[in-house]
Parts: structure tokens; C-alpha cells; sequence
């Protein structure tokens, strides 16, 4: 089943190249010049959004690095606890709120430190399935929009994030009591 | 509100960096991460590139619109203010099919380009809300929902907001990593993902559409009408009852 997955996002890809390509010729359109205009504002758009980037993983990396993210994810562990969110789990979900690549890290320690079928396991896996990196994710589409005051954005954010929280907590509690 | 987070992250980090003796690796970092984002930069370069240059392709074809006819309806429901032919729909729709199969490379440029439309959507509503609203000034529309388009609008709020719910169905590297770190059944989860992206895109949708309606009442039914009730007429062209 995970290779059939696999299989089917490797085919998706190529698939989906292949009838964009092929339903524009088959419309008669220059597809090539079509091409070349896209990639250009594509490209455009990768240099509006690079300062950010700099800045956002700046930000991202000082934090880490001072172990300032640690100490606050072990601290808001203590209290999480009470609500059965793992301790271990807290750092977790603050680092994937600032980046992705970073989050991929400690869920591998966790799979490593706990299994993939442990109750910390199924949470993580599910919790990472069901959210998104929610201050990149602003940060580059706001500075695309050239918008400054970002209103309720992160208030919403956070409490999808948080409900999808509390479903993984649930829902793994479900899939070991069931299996 | 970034603006606090990012001070807050540089300052306390280094801070606390000086204080547990790690600020060697602070600033190491600090150099590091910059030329990380860069690194990136460069990969999406050629992503970007790539996928926006398809997607140009499938405007042009007539393949995005037939795709947003098809996701139509969601789509009115979440922006009912976008305007029916506006090109942000079929951006918006992009990224939405993109998430929700899981293509993760391809969000991105079509969400980026959305947001762009967007920008332009918000900065003709406001053009026109500033003339309903005669009086003001750029300088006074500063940082005012609906008048200044700094601000983000409704529709980029809840862009944002249900792009940061997930819509992802197949959690796929989540499926890689759990066979790869021997599950039992790497697959076992995607049921509980796909309950669990549910609700927290449903519990999304709930807070943007609340947002949408007290925000609409407080500035469209009151604020703007109300201006132009005041237009003063000199006593002698008032019209007696």
C-alpha cells in the first residue's frame, strides 16, 4: 500500500506535465512561448519573496541555536501535560510553526526515540499531516502581497492549527484503543 | 505583528544565547541560516520557474477555467466577493487542487500568485472605498481595513488561513518516513489525516466566515454610509416635508 502511494506520486507528476502540455496543443497554443512568460514571472516572484526568506530562516536559526526554543518547548511541556499532549511533543509543535525542514528533523528523532506506533509516534505523525508551517507560510504570501497589517491571520491560523492538535491527541488515543 | 515576532526572535535568542554561553553558535547561525535561504532561494528558482511556466500554459489553454468551473462553487462560497471572471479564482483554485493533492511544490507559486491578484483586487476596492467615503485622504486611510491596501483583506486573511489548515488528503511523506522507520502500517494514518485535516480546515472556514461578517457589518453597513449621509446642503436646497 505505502509503495503503491509512492507510485502513484511518482506518476502524478509527469502525468499532470504531460496533459497541461498536451491540452494546450492540442488548443492550438503557442506553448512554448507560454512557457518562457511564466517561468520569467515565476522567477520575479522567487526574488520579491527572498528577502523575507533571509530574514524569516535568520530569526528561525538564531532561535535554535541559542536554545532558547528548547528551553520554552520543555517549559510549556510541564504544562501541556495536564491536557495529554507528551511533553516531548511541545517542541515539536512550536519548531513547526516557523519551518518545515526543522520539524522533519525532530519528528525523525521521535520516530528514532519512540517508534512510528507508539502513542507519541501516531500523534506526531498525524499532527504533521493535518497542519501547516504557519509563519512562513505568512510571511512569504503576505510579502508577496506587498501587505503590511495582517489583521487576524494568525489568530485564525493558530486555532486551525490547534484544532488539528487536539484531533491528533484524540484520534491517536481511537486508533490504539481500537487496535 | 511579524514585526514583534522577528524582534522578538532575534532579540531573545541572542539574549539567551549570551546567557547559556551558546552565542558562538548563535552568530554562526545567524550566517548560516541567512546563506540557507539562499540555497533555497535557488532550488525555487528552478521550481518556480518550472510550475509557473505550466501554469501559464494551462491559462492560456483554457485549463485552469475549466478546473475552477469545477471548484466553483466552494470557491463562491469561501470569496463570494471576488468577482466571477477575476483571475485571483483561478489562482486561488490552482492552489487548492495543488493542496489537496498533495503537490506541494505547486501550492506555492500559485498561492503566491493568488495573493498578488488579490493585492490588486484590494487596492481597487479601496480605491473605491475611499470615494465612497469622499473625504479621505491617503494619509487618513492609513493602516483603515477597506481603505488602505496594506492592509490585508478579507479574502487574503482567509486565503491564508485555509492555506495554513491543510488541505493535504494523502499525508505522502509522512507514509515515507513511517515505513522508513519500520511501522507496522505506515498507511494506518492516512484515515485519521484526512479526519483530522477535516476538522481543522472545517474549524478554518468557521472563524473565516465569522471574521468576514462582523468585519463587513462594522465597516460597509456603518462606517462608509454613514459619510455620506454628512454631505452638507445650504440651508435653501433643503426640500421641506
Amino acid at each position: 500500500m505505502a509503495n503503491a502511494l509512492a507510485n502513484l506520486s511518482g506518476i502524478i507528476i509527469p502525468a499532470l506535465i504531460f496533459y497541461i502540455v498536451a491540452y494546450g496543443i492540442v488548443n492550438g497554443n503557442n506553448v512554448y512561448e507560454d512557457f518562457i512568460k511564466g517561468a520569467a514571472d515565476g522567477l520575479k516572484t522567487v526574488v520579491q519573496i527572498m528577502p523575507t526568506l533571509i530574514g524569516l530562516m535568520m530569526g528561525v536559526g538564531i532561535l535554535r541555536a541559542s536554545g532558547l526554543l528548547d528551553f520554552l518547548g520543555k517549559a510549556a511541556g510541564r504544562l501541556t501535560e495536564g491536557f495529554g499532549i507528551p511533553a516531548d511533543l511541545v517542541p515539536l509543535i512550536f519548531v513547526k510553526l516557523f519551518s518545515s525542514s526543522a520539524a522533519t528533523g525532530l519528528v525523525l528523532d521521535l520516530f528514532k526515540n519512540y517508534g512510528t506506533d507508539s502513542r507519541i509516534g501516531l500523534i506526531t505523525s498525524i499532527m504533521m499531516s493535518c497542519t501547516e508551517t504557519c509563519f512562513y507560510t505568512m510571511s512569504v504570501y503576505f510579502l508577496a502581497a506587498k501587505v503590511t497589517k495582517t489583521r487576524y491571520t494568525l489568530a485564525g491560523a493558530l486555532i486551525a492549527t490547534a484544532a488539528g492538535i487536539a484531533m491528533s491527541v484524540v484520534l491517536a488515543g481511537v486508533m490504539l484503543a481500537g487496535g | 505583528m511579524l514585526n514583534y515576532i522577528w524582534a522578538f526572535m532575534i532579540g531573545a535568542g541572542i539574549l539567551y544565547g549570551a546567557f547559556t554561553g551558546n552565542i558562538e553558535a548563535v552568530s554562526n547561525a545567524a550566517l548560516d541560516s541567512a546563506g540557507e535561504a539562499v540555497d533555497l532561494c535557488i532550488t525555487m528558482f528552478g521550481v518556480m520557474g518550472f510550475w509557473v511556466g505550466l501554469m501559464e500554459i494551462a491559462q492560456k489553454s483554457g485549463l485552469v477555467a475549466k478546473m475552477t468551473r469545477g471548484i466553483g462553487p466552494f470557491v463562491s462560497f469561501l470569496f463570494p466577493r471576488i468577482p466571477k471572471d477575476h483571475v485571483a479564482r483561478e489562482y486561488i483554485s490552482t492552489n487548492i487542487i495543488a493542496n489537496v493533492l498533495g503537490l506541494g511544490w505547486a501550492c506555492t507559486p500559485a498561492g503566491l500568485k493568488a495573493m498578488q491578484a488579490l493585492r490588486q483586487l484590494s487596492e481597487e476596492t479601496c480605491e473605491k472605498n475611499r470615494r465612497l467615503a469622499e473625504t479621505r485622504s491617503a494619509k487618513e486611510a492609513r493602516g483603515k481595513t477597506g481603505l488602505d491596501p496594506n492592509v490585508a483583506s478579507n479574502e487574503m486573511c482567509t486565503f491564508l488561513i485555509l492555506n495554513i489548515s491543510s488541505l493535504q488528503l494523502i499525508p505522502v511523506t509522512m507514509i515515507a518516513y513511517r515505513s522508513q522507520y519500520g511501522s507496522a502500517s505506515p498507511t494506518a494514518i492516512v484515515g485519521p489525516a484526512i479526519l483530522a485535516t477535516a476538522v481543522s480546515t472545517a474549524v478554518a472556514v468557521v472563524f473565516c466566515k465569522m471574521m468576514d461578517k462582523k468585519k463587513r457589518r462594522d465597516k460597509i453597513n456603518r462606517r462608509i454610509p454613514e459619510r455620506r449621509k454628512t454631505v452638507r446642503y445650504p440651508a435653501f436646497l433643503k426640500i421641506p416635508e
